[in-house]
């Protein structure tokens, strides 16, 4: 192995491939600040960049615009609550308010550091695990994902304090209805398209996150005549533009990060799952151990609720290439368009890669982390500038955010219907909000809905029906009891509480 | 049973949940999956009753935390006429072109949210989205539709 890691650091540390590295990740974090266009856009943008390199540096180039794009949308996640890229949803929840409280750079600095940590770390499993790791990845059945799905599931907690329960599982509902809508995955039947053609397809997730997060909230600022910049009027833009990071932050932070990391790694390893669960996962989780008086910080501004996704999103990104390097299989939608790209260069993955080609399988593990520390040193210089969109005044800044929105939609389908099914969610979702009506757990519903009703249908199908799916086998009575465990654990406490 | 807003709110998720339940159940599905133990039908159903019980649940139980809106304060023309102008934008971005449409919806939505500094609305409006357009179908290669780029010879 460590002849393997000599290799693969030789390799990626050639002038060509550093160059790679800090083109990808520029580029990168400019496509993910752009809602609509993420990760998986911009590596295709890059192949046939890519075609043009030796297979390793076709892989490093890629590899660092995905670890670029995913910190690209966390930026837009933070300042304007508008996620770039599907995994950075959870990255809002406490960056935004943050962002508002006039800690635009301090939150953006939390993100960077805990990317580059969730990275790093996940660098490190991948170096000594990575092919035993393939194992994992392969013992997980329908059963367990579905279990996994339920357990993604309890991080609806974090939104339903102080009576909200009823209402965020109304909204579980709603997020799990929406997602139902287009063609069975199974048997192609269309459901609840109502013989419009524009539905077939289903209903995308950018949409509904620009409906209920963007646009819902540029309407909300106007219809309840707040004004997202008087934070950041009341603070210098110094001030605004600060990162540094106290003394207590750093504390929560360095509990935060390792759990966060295991938990991204392990989700990122498992097919299908890939970032967006991972950090709801580690979100849910993150607020389950941490004390009630930073428990109520959560939605609020909480460092550790900022930590904890953005850790982990970049941790499954790392744990996404298992599967995809030793198995062939990839994790994610992202690593899917790498694959393509790995098997246009003539390289077979699978169990054998890391033996047979050992300078790509080792040089992409060691490049991962030189992209980390490269997208460190290219952003925190940019953090005090970037911080300085919240100073836009409100008037340009709505329509603004409503702009970004609306393209993300538009050049993803060139269709006038999704622009007005956007307009339609945001007015509903405005209304709700107005009335306390969490939007959160209906998008983690809406990423869950498919995967969770995929995986219900194998695991019923395989057992004829029968329930004991759920128990027959450890793992998955294990994570069902994890689940179990954490809901009656918060029941216990808010009793307690109320008494 | 107190009647609020929320309560009204949770009544029309239990009429859509109903509705949603009605059409599950008209989802049609092939005769040899008719019986099989899940078809395309079987999770919307489950989601009918979730959402029937949920919402039948916020509407009986007491709402303790009622939530209280002050509609006077609320600025329902400023956003009614912004949703408008978004609606207008999306009914003629396809037959109009990314850059005019983009441009004139940037400028009328500054001009409605009580700008009138016309120069620096200028400025953020035709060349922002000039630029804007350059990055994503100059540098980026996405295609952007736009008739009157092309209709004036600017585009290709």
């Amino acid at each position: 192995m460590i002849e393997g890691i000599l290799i693969g650091l030789t390799t990626a540390l050639t002038i060509q491939n550093i160059l790679m590295v800090m083109v990808g990740c520029f580029f990168g974090t400019i496509i993910g600040m752009l809602p609509g266009l993420g990760p998986m856009t911009a590596i295709a943008l890059m192949i046939p960049i890519t075609y043009g390199f030796d297979p390793a540096t076709g892989l490093i180039l890629m590899a660092g615009v995905y670890y670029g794009a995913v910190f690209g949308g966390s930026t837009s996640s933070i300042l304007l609550n508008a996620p770039g890229v599907p995994g950075t949803v959870a990255t809002s929840f406490d960056g935004y308010p943050m962002a508002q409280q006039g800690k635009a750079g301090k939150a953006l600095a939390i993100a960077a550091w805990s990317s580059f940590a969730g990275g790093t770390l996940s660098a490190i499993y991948l170096l000594f695990m990575a092919p035993s790791l393939s194992k994992v990845s392969l013992s997980f059945r329908s059963p367990d994902y579905f279990a996994l799905m339920i357990l993604g599931l309890t991080a609806i907690a974090a939104f339903s304090s102080k009576g909200q329960f009823l209402k965020a599982m109304m909204m579980v509902v709603l997020g799990l209805m929406l997602a139902s809508v287009g063609q069975d995955s199974l048997s192609d039947i269309t459901r609840f398209t109502f013989n419009n053609m524009n539905l077939t397809d289903g209903i995308s997730f950018v949409l509904v996150v620009m409906a209920t997060f963007a646009m819902s909230e540029a309407l909300t600022i106007i219809l309840k005549r707040n004004d997202p910049t008087s934070a950041a009027k009341q603070v210098s833009l110094t001030e605004l533009g600060s990162i540094k990071i106290n003394k207590e932050e750093r504390t929560k932070m360095y509990k935060t990060i390792p759990r966060s990391s295991i938990i991204g790694f392990l989700i990122g390893v498992l097919p299908g799952a890939g970032a967006t669960i991972a950090s709801f996962l580690a979100y849910g989780m993150e607020r389950n151990v941490v004390s009630d008086e930073e428990k109520e910080k959560f939605g609020k501004g909480s460092v550790n609720g900022l930590s904890a996704p953005e850790t982990a999103n970049n941790a499954a990104c790392s744990g996404s290439f298992v599967p995809m390097l030793t198995l062939g299989i990839p994790g994610s939608g992202t690593t899917a368009v790498m694959l393509g790209a790995l098997l246009g260069f003539g390289v077979q993955p699978g169990p054998r890669l890391y033996m047979t080609n050992p300078e790509i399988f080792w040089s992409i593990i060691m490049s991962m982390y030189i992209g980390m520390v490269i997208l460190l040193i290219l952003n925190l210089p940019l953090i005090p500038y970037i911080a300085r969109i919240l100073a836009v005044p409100k008037n340009y800044l709505i329509p603004l955010i409503l702009f970004f929105s609306v393209t993300g939609i538009y050049v993803m389908s060139f269709n006038n219907f999704d622009i007005y099914l956007m307009i339609g969610i945001a007015v509903v979702a405005t209304f709700l909000r107005l009335y306390d009506f969490p939007m959160p757990p209906l998008i983690l519903a809406f990423v869950l809905g498919g995967l969770m009703e995929e995986n219900l249908r194998r695991s019923l199908l395989l057992s004829n029906g029968s329930w004991e799916f759920l128990w027959d086998r450890t793992l998955t009575a294990c994570i069902l009891a994890t689940t179990i465990l954490i809901v009656f654990w918060h029941i216990y406490k808010t009793f307690k509480r109320k008494n | 049973m107190n009647i609020n807003t929320t309560k009204i709110i949770s009544l029309l998720f239990f009429i859509f949940s109903a509705f949603y339940l009605y059409t599950a159940y008209q989802i049609q599905v092939f005769a040899f999956d008719e019986n099989a133990p899940f078809n395309a039908r079987t999770f919307p159903i489950y989601l009918g009753y979730a959402g029937l019980f949920f919402s039948g649940l916020k509407l009986i139980l007491p709402d303790p935390n009622t939530i209280k809106v002050d509609h006077k304060n609320l600025e329902y023309k400023k956003t009614g006429i912004l949703i408008l102008i978004a609606i207008i934008y999306g009914a003629t971005i396809l037959k109009v072109g990314y850059f005019l449409t983009t441009s004139l919806f940037l400028f009328t939505s500054y001009y409605f949210l009580g700008e009138r500094r016309w120069i620096l609305m200028f400025l953020l409006s035709f060349p922002f989205v000039a630029a804007f357009m350059y990055l994503l179908h100059g540098i980026l290669d996405i295609y952007l539709r736009d008739p009157f780029l092309q209709s004036i010879g600017v585009m290709g």
